[in-house]
């Protein structure tokens, strides 16, 4: 053993022990450098995977704000109803995943176990409906529609129902106080999209899955406000969701209620008076297409003149806001989308437009006065009116003589404008205009704010048309080759249109400026533009932004925050023919067209003023519109196919005045029957508890106008709505009518 | 040296009890490796705190006792440290003598798996169940068996004077010696395990001064050998899973990725200090599967942070640094390759157990030496130690 070194090794040995030694250092050293990587560089990035990983939301939805008239009487709030739910995490801690507790509880219920597995069982991609697509740590719905018994015997035996509840929520309502509807105003909640929800992820709205947003009206217009925050309680579960511990919760912020500055009770008898007016107009005969007036359409505006807030809006088809209640039914989307319903979805006031007829004289007639016309000037009122070989005819070839503009708008001449559309259209340099054409009769409409959304906060408001060169000139390159290709010299009527259009449609023809002066042609407006035109004349000027919201306040009432009106321009009108204009509308309503439809109106006390508009469309019967005012409020109304303005709209609106201010139709005027004489000023208060002091409406405030009207009771009959029934909501509208009677309401 | 034990000849005899005597120069207390000893009971210690947290609520494992793994973790270790004693009074060169038992025994037991005896954990089928609720995993002895087998075979010649380095023949031989249980653990399949004993295999063969040849030679055949099985569709699909999802952790993240993934969560999310003892989001929530044996290390990364998972590797290096001054100071090339052998074994597959939770190794089924909870892995471990410290006491004091 000599020979061996004192440590027994060779030499080659001990280099390669060096060599292990040096590979398992290394090897530790690649190991510590690693979770020196991981915890410490990119500690933050993991913790927060980790945080995601263990914590689960429970949401606790807001309650919805109401929506509520200028009195403070509710046209949406919400309906409590006893909602059964199975929370899913308890569940499935049972031995047999809860199927035992399930089938007990179906047996309460009235329903089949089945039904009962079926609606909490997830959603995914095999499994059909009905299923359960919400978060699996929410309490799943099982009924909303548990009586109170039901509730009880489960609350009650809460040990035989673990992970079950019974609980009052709140699910939306449209009460429709006093027989109102408002149905297009108020639009409609349906269910979140996935869309949305990835869209609204990272901004200060979110929304949960269960949410139901704001589809159409004031519903979507002031969605964010009425929803408020949800409440989210953040639970820690372990892997298999099972809950080890709470972690923080944020208590649900209930939703704001929006006041409107709707009245139920103005709204009520503007649609009463609405459908009645269509209902009349399809009993009378129409001479030029030799059949009774269709009437398919309606819609009128009642506004504050003043500040240009809406009092009434009513469109007409309609439908029931409640059919969307709790998922609106495949039959009943259809017949609300459906072509044969017409539509009754649409908002006609802001989303339906015409013609407007002579009821744009007030435009021209600024035009007229901006082009240098004397508004006191004489000017021919003949029956007819040439250019080139045409004949434009006045209104039933009536003959006035030579008068001034305030005559002319009074008796509606419609030569008088020929003329001075004619001249201008002469001045500006005919159809080959040189330089820049002065156009006073196009950027007086433009300064009317027409051709633009008069910007009420509704959604989806369509601009109407000034069919101006410009507009012209786009429309006609868009349409040139359809013309060209249709066009015949020697066709019928409409294959010559085209043909001439296809020639120099893109030009200002003498015919367009002319038929343009009183409303008829291209021109497109809507109701709701027309009842700011006249609102601004009677309120010295000022075109306001219409407005439905009047205040959001908070669900306490504490936080009231006023939405004030705002302008968007001025008349192009001074003073003095703004005066002038006034006191010619004044004379329509007490010598002129709609004379005949004021008998007895007390002018002396309450100043009525009214211009009548009878639009030709082509291949339809003609439009009728009645734009009208007073002081304080402008009313427009306007029946598609629905005859002149003054026969088919008139008794409408004069019985609207008539409710407005109690004048019955011997020019009496009556406090007691007035509905709102002078525009409501003040808030309705919300208590701090939520509850809001809101005045009684009567059964059906339209009846009862009529009725002090003519001393005589109506026969009793529900409305029915011109053009669509209303539609069924099989039996949850009959229950929801009865509760509402039994239980008081409930305002949160 | 006559094989001779020196727990006698040190006089740790009753008649001569004394304080004195046990620190005496040349005493068994002054000849062990202490440090060793401290590093191997603190990782047990530690590993029995881990096991806890990652049981204690595991309801569905641990049989509604919380203590359950925490309990039957430290009876292991207390096993463990009286088999290394038991190791230790025997000595390593005694149970040189009995190499070709303990060699014998160990492959028939894991022949013993192969047969209906034997049962599949994880898709290993590599364990034995025994009555009253314990299983035996055989490969985790079998390490220790390669090891004495192989340095028995090696050393042979060189320790008898005759040789400065093994024969080719003897090389061979002792190849063969370790190929055969290799084989069978590779047929289980327990590719783990196979893996270790690779290693272990160079190891000793590096130690053993066994010609370069050998040692490239042995490498090159385990490269290409690697490549077969991976071509040859040797490895069954979840193994291949394994490896993709370590290539690519993402891939799969609800299938085979998970495990990886949840485990680099785990220990990322530890930061530091950690979220302290038993407050590990990811331990409570069990979303590490198989935490108390395999993935253990992420319980300390997770609740204990930088600053546990670093103690964890420390004592794993103040062990193996102890480990190699054994090999290189003993003066018998059995002692020598006995110690580079366990170094080897400790070394990788605490690298691959440790490895894996940081997503730097494939995903295999190793225990962390000491602790991972099993009492297998824990009962050869402690062996290990006791043949460490063996080769420690009985070497000649340097003067």
């Amino acid at each position: 053993m000599t020979n061996i070194p004192e440590t027994g090794r060779t030499p080659r040995v001990q280099i390669r022990l060096v060599v292990i030694q040096i590979l398992v250092l290394s090897l530790l050293g690649t190991l510590g450098g690693r979770l020196w990587y991981l915890q410490i560089r990119e500690g933050e990035e993991y913790a927060k995977e980790a945080s995601g990983n263990h914590v689960q939301q429970v949401v606790d939805p807001a309650v919805r704000g109401s929506i509520l008239d200028a009195r403070g009487v509710p046209l949406a709030d919400n309906e409590t109803r006893l909602v059964v739910s199975a929370s899913r995490t308890e569940l499935l801690k049972m031995k047999d995943d809860g199927k035992g507790v399930l089938t007990k509880l179906a047996g309460v219920l009235g329903m089949k176990p089945k039904e009962v597995m079926e609606k909490v069982r997830l959603c995914d991609a095999e499994t059909p409906q009905p299923c359960w697509n919400g978060s699996p740590y929410q309490p799943i719905p099982i009924t909303d529609e548990a009586t109170a018994k039901q509730a009880l015997q489960i609350r009650e035996r809460a040990e035989d129902f673990p992970g079950i509840t019974a609980e009052p929520q709140a699910v939306r309502r449209y009460p429709g106080p006093g027989g109102s509807n408002t149905a297009q105003v108020l639009g409609y909640l349906s269910p979140v999209t996935d869309e949305e929800i990835t869209q609204a992820q990272d901004t200060d709205s979110p929304y949960l899955r269960s949410d139901q947003v704001g589809r159409s009206g004031i519903e979507r217009q002031y969605d964010k406000e009425l929803r408020g925050k949800a409440g989210v309680t953040r639970y820690e579960v372990d892997n298999l969701g099972r809950v080890i511990g709470e972690a923080e919760a944020d208590a649900a912020q209930p939703g704001s209620n929006l006041v409107t500055s709707i009245d139920a009770r103005v709204q009520r008898v503007a649609e009463y008076e609405l459908n009645e007016a269509m209902k009349t107009a399809r009993k009378e005969w129409d001479r030029n297409t030799q059949q009774r007036y269709k009437a398919d359409a309606g819609a009128v505006v009642v506004m504050e003149a003043k500040t240009g807030r809406i009092v009434a809006m009513a469109s007409n088809p309609t439908y029931d806001p409640n059919a969307w209640v709790g998922g609106i039914s495949a039959k009943d989307y259809k017949q609300l989308t459906g072509k044969s319903s017409n539509y009754p979805l649409l908002n006609r006031a802001i989303q339906g437009q015409a013609a407007p007829g002579s009821i744009f004289k007030v435009v021209s007639t600024a035009a007229a006065v901006q082009a240098g016309y004397d508004f006191d000037g004489r000017y021919n009122c003949s029956s007819s009116y040439s250019v080139g070989g045409q004949v434009f005819k006045n209104f039933e070839s009536q003959n006035h003589g030579p008068i001034g503009l305030g005559r002319a708008l009074e008796v509606s001449c419609d030569t008088v404008y020929y003329q001075l559309a004619h001249n201008e259209w002469k001045k500006d340099g005919g159809i080959n205009p040189k330089g820049k054409p002065k156009d006073y009769f196009y950027k007086a409409a433009h300064q009317f704010g027409l051709g633009a959304e008069t910007g009420i906060d509704l959604p989806n408001e369509v601009t109407g048309r000034v069919p101006d060169r410009q507009w012209k000139q786009s429309y006609w390159e868009a349409n040139k080759d359809a013309w060209c290709k249709t066009g015949k010299k020697d066709g019928d009527y409409v294959e010559k249109i085209a043909y001439e259009n296809c020639l120099e449609g893109n030009e200002m023809r003498a015919g367009d400026e002319i038929n343009y002066s009183i409303g008829q042609g291209d021109t497109l407006v809507t109701p709701i533009q027309m009842a700011t035109i006249y609102a601004a004349i009677s309120n010295g000027g000022t075109l306001y932004d219409p407005t439905v919201g009047k205040a959001i306040v908070s669900a306490d009432g504490k936080q009231v925050s006023e939405i004030q009106p705002k302008s968007h321009g001025k008349l192009p009108v001074n003073k003095q023919t703004l005066a002038q204009m006034d006191e010619a509308l004044a004379g329509v309503a007490t010598r002129g067209t709609a004379a005949w439809r004021f008998g007895g109106w007390p002018q002396d006390k309450i100043e009525m003023h009214a211009k009548t508009g009878t639009a030709e469309v082509y291949g339809k019967q003609t439009t009728s519109w009645f734009a009208t005012y007073t002081k304080d409020y402008a009313i427009v109304m306007t029946i598609s196919q629905g005859g002149t303005g003054s026969g088919a709209s008139g008794p409408a609106v004069r019985n609207i005045y008539d409710a407005l201010y109690g004048v019955s139709d011997d020019g009496a005027i009556s406090k007691k029957n007035a509905l709102l004489p002078t525009p409501q000023k003040k808030l309705p208060k919300i208590q701090t508890d939520g509850s809001i002091a809101s005045p009684k409406v009567a059964k059906d405030p339209a009846k009862d106008q009529r009725a002090s009207q003519e001393g005589v009771p109506e026969e009793d009959g529900q409305q029915q709505a011109a053009t669509v029934g209303t539609p069924t909501t099989e039996n949850r509208e009959t229950r929801r009518r009865r509760q509402r009677r039994r239980r008081p309401r409930r305002l949160t | 040296m006559t094989g001779a034990n020196s727990f006698q000849v040190s006089g740790y005899g009753p008649e001569r009890a004394g304080w004195t005597r046990l620190f005496a120069r040349d005493s068994l207390a002054r000849r062990l490796d202490w440090p060793i000893l401290f590093a191997a009971l603190a990782l047990s210690l530690v590993g029995s705190v881990l096991v806890f947290s990652a049981t204690r609520n595991r309801t569905e494992i641990n049989q509604g006792d919380q203590y359950y793994f925490l309990v039957r973790h430290i009876l292991n270790t207390g096993i463990g440290f009286a088999l290394m004693i038991g190791t230790v009074w025997l000595g390593h060169r005694t149970l040189r003598t009995a190499v070709p038992i303990l060699y014998g025994v160990s492959v028939f037991l894991i022949l013993l798996v192969l047969t209906p005896l034997g049962s599949t954990i994880n898709g290993a089928h590599s364990w034995i169940q025994l009555p009253g609720g314990f299983s035996l995993q055989p490969s985790e002895f079998v390490k220790v068996t390669i090891i004495l087998g192989m340095a028995m075979l090696l050393a042979a010649r060189v320790d008898a004077g005759d040789k400065p380095y093994p024969d080719h023949r003897t090389v061979l031989q002792a190849l063969g010696l370790a190929a055969v249980p290799m084989l069978i653990v590779l047929l289980m399949p327990d590719l783990g395990s196979v893996m270790v004993m690779v290693v272990i295999v160079l190891g000793v063969l590096l130690a053993s001064g066994a010609s370069n040849r050998w040692v490239f030679g042995l490498l090159s055949a385990g490269t290409i050998g690697a490549i077969a099985v991976w071509k040859l569709h040797i490895l069954d699909d979840y193994q291949i899973a394994r490896f993709a999802a370590f290539a690519n952790p993402s891939l799969d993240p609800a299938g085979v990725g998970y495990n990886t993934n949840q485990a680099r969560i785990a220990i990322g999310s530890g930061g530091l200090t950690g979220a302290g003892l038993f407050n590990g989001s990811q331990t409570t929530g069990q979303f590490v599967p198989e935490q108390q044996t395999d993935f253990v290390f992420t319980v300390a990364g997770e609740e204990l942070g930088f600053v546990g998972g670093g103690l964890i590797i420390v004592l794993l290096g103040v062990l193996l640094w102890r480990a190699c001054r054994i090999a290189r100071e003993t003066t018998e090339l059995y002692g020598t390759i006995v110690a580079a052998g366990i170094v080897a074994w400790f070394a990788f597959q605490s690298f691959e157990n440790i490895g894996m939770t940081l997503g730097i190794m494939p995903v295999t089924g190793l225990p962390l030496p000491f602790v991972s909870y099993g009492g297998s892995s824990m009962f050869a471990v402690w062996v290990a130690v006791g043949l460490l410290q063996s080769i420690r006491v009985q070497r000649p004091m340097s003067a």
